[in-house]
């Protein structure tokens, strides 16, 4: 579950009043709104990455309004993918694990898990420098989920990939949240795609995020 | 009312037969050449014009004397540890004003420029001056005209140097590299030891070739704060002055050589290493 309650954020002359949200556990919600009306800045929130001046946040019955980004259990992948561009593949995918000193047997199979699972197998030993758009969204969705987390946060996943992989990877996503049950955010432009994915609807309106009914 | 074409010019539908030419590119091309060109002969000529004015023999018996021999041990010693300390301030410095917003930013930003705007001369009074007071006063001994004064009048520029490149550096990674790693796990020192200081190698590279090349060439402040004692703290820049002094243009001649093959020796290792990151 994600739920944000009153939450007032100001950078700037960017401002966001009274936002509430609420996603419910195992939910695909996507996010929509024009360009430059604060969905990063959403997912900025729920992350722990944008500071609040007032209101909570609440991620499965944890409230985590105070905690940190490490500590949120938040899968992020942002719009660009940031991969870390001196790391190899299987480090990037080794990275939450090791962080968490988990045992190396433990993030081996994990490793070998997520590869087999988003057919990235034959990009373990390859650096991120001349992937595919697709390959490094799978690359980037793998980091996000090796360490189990409680919500996946999308950042518009699908953008600037073409057609047939497009297509490719709303399967993947599809089969992600079949499989895993996750509770998913997933930010985007397009009604075509949010409509195909996700079973919530919510639209930034007027400043406010309201959820789409119908 | 008149339709609005009727009072405009319409823009005539551009000629592949040749109606619209474009003018040629070749004075463009060659105002680029002879301007870029002219500086980079002006180098290459000074640097022939400096090995042809001197011989063999005067270079041997120059870099046969021990205060030369001496004062070439002392530039690459003190450059090596002006530099690594630059790096070591100029790190979190660089990363601090790329990173954070804090008040006073603008003032500190300027505060970093000074020793850059500033004489080298004044640089080296400045430090002279400082030594008078308390708890600098205290060291004086041991650092004012001892060698400590020689690394510490090359540090306090060549540091500035450093600070500029290491800020671009950071300035040039994005800060989503750090939000993802600390959503993945990490506080604020692993995402920085992790992810960014890994990308910022090459920079640090830049950062340390110039900090050293900067030392090397350092003179003024050297002059002041640390005085010009053949066999104490005599650097390179020193020994040419102090070769000037005595009319001796062969002597002088040599140690400048001497100085242009170590820098270009430090930019040869870094160009070299620089390229291995960049393939490997």
């Amino acid at each position: 579950m994600i739920k944000l309650e009153n939450i007032r954020v100001s950078q700037g002359s960017f401002q966001l009043e009274d936002l509430n949200l609420e996603i419910p556990e195992s939910a695909y919600a996507a996010l929509m709104g024009r360009s430059g009306c604060g969905k990063t800045t959403v997912m900025e929130i729920i992350c722990g990455l944008r500071p609040i001046l007032s209101g909570q946040i609440y991620l499965g019955n944890l409230k985590v309004t105070l905690m940190k980004p490490a500590e949120r259990g938040v899968g992020y992948v942002p719009q660009d993918r940031a991969l870390f561009p001196t790391m190899r593949v299987r480090h990037q995918l080794a990275f939450s694990l090791q962080l968490r000193k988990q045992p190396v047997e433990i993030i081996s199979d994990r490793v070998k898990e997520l590869a087999s699972w988003l057919e990235i197998e034959h990009l373990l030993d390859r650096m991120p420098e001349g992937l595919s758009g697709g390959e490094a969204q799978r690359v980037a969705l793998g980091r996000a989920m090796a360490c189990r987390p409680r919500v996946l946060c999308l950042d518009e996943p699908l953008s600037a990939l073409d057609e047939a992989l497009h297509e490719e990877m709303c399967a993947l996503l599809q089969r992600i949240h079949k499989e895993t049950k996750i509770t998913i955010l997933h930010v985007t432009h397009s009604k075509t795609e949010a409509r195909r994915l996700a079973n919530q609807l919510w639209l930034f309106k007027d400043g406010s995020v309201q959820k789409e009914t119908g | 009312m008149k339709p609005a074409t009727s009072t405009k010019k319409t823009v005539k539908q551009s000629d592949p037969e040749g109606g619209f030419k474009v003018r040629s590119d070749v004075p463009f091309m060659v105002g680029l050449a002879i301007l870029g060109g002219f500086y980079v002969v002006m180098i290459l000529l000074m640097v022939l014009a400096d090995l042809h004015f001197t011989d063999a023999s005067s270079l041997k018996e120059t870099l046969g004397r021990r205060e030369i021999q001496h004062s070439i041990k002392l530039s690459l010693i003190s450059c090596t540890v002006s530099t690594m300390l630059s790096l070591w301030v100029s790190v979190p410095i660089g990363y601090l004003m790329s990173r954070f917003q804090f008040r006073f930013k603008a003032m500190v930003d300027t505060i970093l420029d000074i020793p850059i705007v500033l004489p080298p001369l004044v640089v080296g009074l400045s430090l002279l001056i400082l030594f008078n007071y308390a708890p600098f006063r205290w060291m004086s001994p041991w650092v004012v005209f001892e060698v400590p004064a020689v690394i510490l009048a090359q540090f306090m520029v060549a540091c500035a140097f450093a600070v500029r490149t290491m800020r671009v550096t950071f300035d040039q990674i994005p800060q989503r590299y750090e939000q993802v790693a600390m959503t993945l796990g990490c506080n604020r020192s692993q995402a920085f030891w992790k992810v960014i200081f890994p990308q910022a190698r090459r920079g640090l590279l830049a950062a340390g070739t110039l900090a050293w090349a900067r030392s090397l060439g350092e003179f003024g402040p050297i002059l002041i704060f640390a005085g010009s004692t053949s066999m104490r703290t005599e650097v390179l820049p020193t020994s040419v002055y102090l070769e000037m002094q005595s009319g001796n243009l062969k002597g002088m001649l040599a140690v400048s050589i001497v100085m242009i093959i170590l820098s270009a020796v430090v930019l040869l290792i870094a160009r070299l290493f620089g390229m291995q990151r960049i393939n490997a």
